[in-house]
């Protein structure tokens, strides 16, 4: 039977641009344009890698957001994701990582799983901690922040470096995996994936199609609460020496007279 | 009695520094309680009774080390249904992070992770209702060009606390150490560790708990030159960093990573040296308290952020400044 991988994407603002919050204090997802979150692009890169080194797979690529979130479900699709699905819904505005994993678990079950893979963290609220809900809300194995996995005779294996340790870990299908920015360069679309991905097909489901209450989601619904936001005032210019041949010591001077040495 | 527990990160009982910084700051919360998983609590239960842990509950199992994560989970809600407290907190390590996300969705608990600061609500109590009286925590985000102030609105509150957030402080008192209790769950056997290699130790202080950190990147041009770096670093007691840039080329191990998808430092002293400060890296060391650059770029984006940046070759500057330093410390 074909590995069924579907990979949890999502669409960011652009974390190179000025990233601000709306009146709400959700992410303001307007001033900066959107993209596939940087390190979803790892997850997708080892899906596909999984996927070639396997008989017969087929991945789908799952996101849970606004309209613009088609564009982060289009690039998976660029670099060889195999069809798509978009839970997209006025209601969830404002949902928090508890909100979104209850989402993706429905939304998992429905697209029929062996295999979830994450990035590690999103770049815009960069928490880290969806792949382990996710996979306590599934009742399955995590198998989380690996620099290397792999999938052979319905298991998956793979290293996860730790501060202390590299630990080789195991678990049996089905399974959620998160993957490191060290597990590999990702591809970049080919002229023709991105051809191709115009024909793939994309699910659109709403919160009704899940079976999930408009009151467990969304701001409201939210587990915490953004209580104030405020820019960090910038920091008050420093002094800036051209080395003539004694910047060191110069520089030694200032840690002097911080009292760092 | 208001108890608050505090999940303890140590090498076979020797407690790492951020589970100090956990204990002061759960203080302002309540009575902490600590809870130790694995060997060592004999070694440990001193150090955590001098930081104000009231009580100490442990218990050690082999399963704790043979799968990933789960079982602490499984042994920290064991801690929770015994005390019933106020808000737990853990380190915001990518394990104390995984544990605290997964223990807060079965007690039905918000979640709020990288807290740099921790204080009492309102309500003068850590109690975690919609009434707002909660604890409220302060965050860096948006690569740290935002503060934000949360609380959690459901349950318990489940707080994970970055390193360097707070200055450990001595609360010296009698401590119970208590025997826990845990049954392990289906899933706690998941996910096997079958096998695993220590990290060997530089020697110098951990990146993310050291006062002084010196980083390399683009600039240092070559693994064969980051002794460069090293040699600054030791001078000054520093820990080494580096730019993703630096480690992307190979020039520098992963663990060292300063930055978005490495480590997030916020020490005294922040020395850059060939970095250019792209947002990846400022992400995770504009919060430090000085900062300074080295770089030969005088349009390098890092020169924003500096209270002293020189514009010349880091390979003249860093080994000058060294010697200086050794100089100036006899």
């Amino acid at each position: 039977m074909s590995l069924r991988i579907v990979v949890c994407v999502k669409y960011v603002p652009d974390a190179t641009g000025d990233r601000h919050f709306s009146d709400d204090l959700t992410t303001d997802r307007e001033a900066v344009d959107g993209l596939l979150s940087e390190l979803d692009e790892y997850a997708v890169e080892q899906a596909l890698q999984i996927s070639e080194a396997a008989d017969d797979a087929e991945i789908t690529v799952l996101t849970v957001g606004p309209e613009d979130a088609r564009d982060a479900l289009r690039k998976g699709l660029s670099m060889g994701a195999d069809k798509a699905v978009h839970v997209e819904d006025d209601d969830l505005h404002g949902t928090d990582v508890m909100g979104t994993s209850l989402v993706l678990a429905k939304a998992v079950e429905h697209i029929g799983y062996d295999l979830v893979v994450c990035g590690m963290a999103s770049t815009d609220g960069t928490m880290g901690v969806l792949p382990a809900i996710l996979a306590e809300r599934l009742g399955v194995p995590q198998v989380t922040q690996l620099s290397a996995v792999a999938v052979a005779d319905g298991k998956v294996t793979g290293r996860r470096d730790g501060d202390a340790a590299s630990e080789q870990l195991e678990a049996a299908l089905p399974a959620v995996v998160s993957v490191t920015d060290q597990s590999g360069e990702a591809r970049y679309p080919s002229f023709k994936g991105i051809m191709a991905a115009k024909k793939k097909p994309v699910e659109n489901l709403d919160l009704d199609d899940l079976g999930i209450d408009a009151e467990e989601v969304g701001l409201a619904g939210a587990w915490t609460k953004v209580e104030d936001a405020a820019e960090r005032p910038p920091r008050t210019a420093g002094t800036i020496v051209k080395d003539e041949g004694e910047g060191g010591k110069q520089l030694a001077g200032f840690l002097a007279g911080q009292k760092f040495i | 009695m208001t108890e608050v527990l505090v999940y303890v990160d140590h090498v076979d009982g020797a407690v790492r520094k951020p589970t100090l910084e956990l204990l002061t700051l759960a203080r302002r919360l309540g009575d902490p309680v600590a809870v130790h998983l694995g060997p060592g609590v004999e070694t440990a239960a001193p150090v955590l009774a001098e930081h104000g842990a009231t009580r100490v509950l442990t218990v050690d199992a082999a399963e704790f080390a043979d799968y990933l994560v789960v079982p602490k989970v499984d042994a920290l809600r064991a801690a929770y249904d015994a005390v019933q407290p106020a808000a737990v907190l853990l380190p915001s390590s990518v394990e104390g992070k995984e544990i605290g996300a997964r223990l807060a969705v079965r007690i039905g608990s918000g979640i709020i992770t990288d807290a740099v600061d921790v204080e009492a609500g309102d309500g003068g109590t850590a109690q975690g209702e919609a009434s707002g009286g909660g604890p409220v925590t302060t965050q860096a985000v948006f690569a740290a060009a935002f503060t934000t102030r949360s609380r959690v609105s459901r349950g318990t509150p489940v707080i994970t606390v970055k390193p360097n957030s707070a200055a450990p402080e001595t609360a010296p008192v009698e401590s119970a150490v208590e025997q826990l209790t845990v049954g392990f769950g289906e899933s706690a056997a998941g996910t096997k560790v079958v096998g695993r290699t220590p990290r060997e130790s530089t020697g110098r202080p951990e990146l993310t708990e050291a006062a002084i950190v010196v980083s390399g990147g683009r600039g240092v041009n070559g693994a064969e030159n980051f002794h460069i770096i090293e040699a600054l670093a030791d001078s000054l007691g520093a820990a080494v960093g580096a730019s993703r840039a630096a480690v992307d080329a190979g020039w520098y191990p992963h663990s060292h990573q300063v930055g978005q998808t490495g480590k997030t430092v916020s020490p005294q002293l922040y020395i850059a040296a060939g970095i250019s400060g792209a947002i990846q890296h400022r992400a995770g060391m504009q919060t430090s308290k000085t900062i300074v650059a080295v770089n030969k770029d005088n349009e390098a984006p890092i020169f924003d952020l500096v209270d002293y940046g020189v514009v010349g070759d880091l390979f003249e500057v860093v080994p000058q400044l060294t010697e200086e330093v050794k100089a100036r410390k006899g």
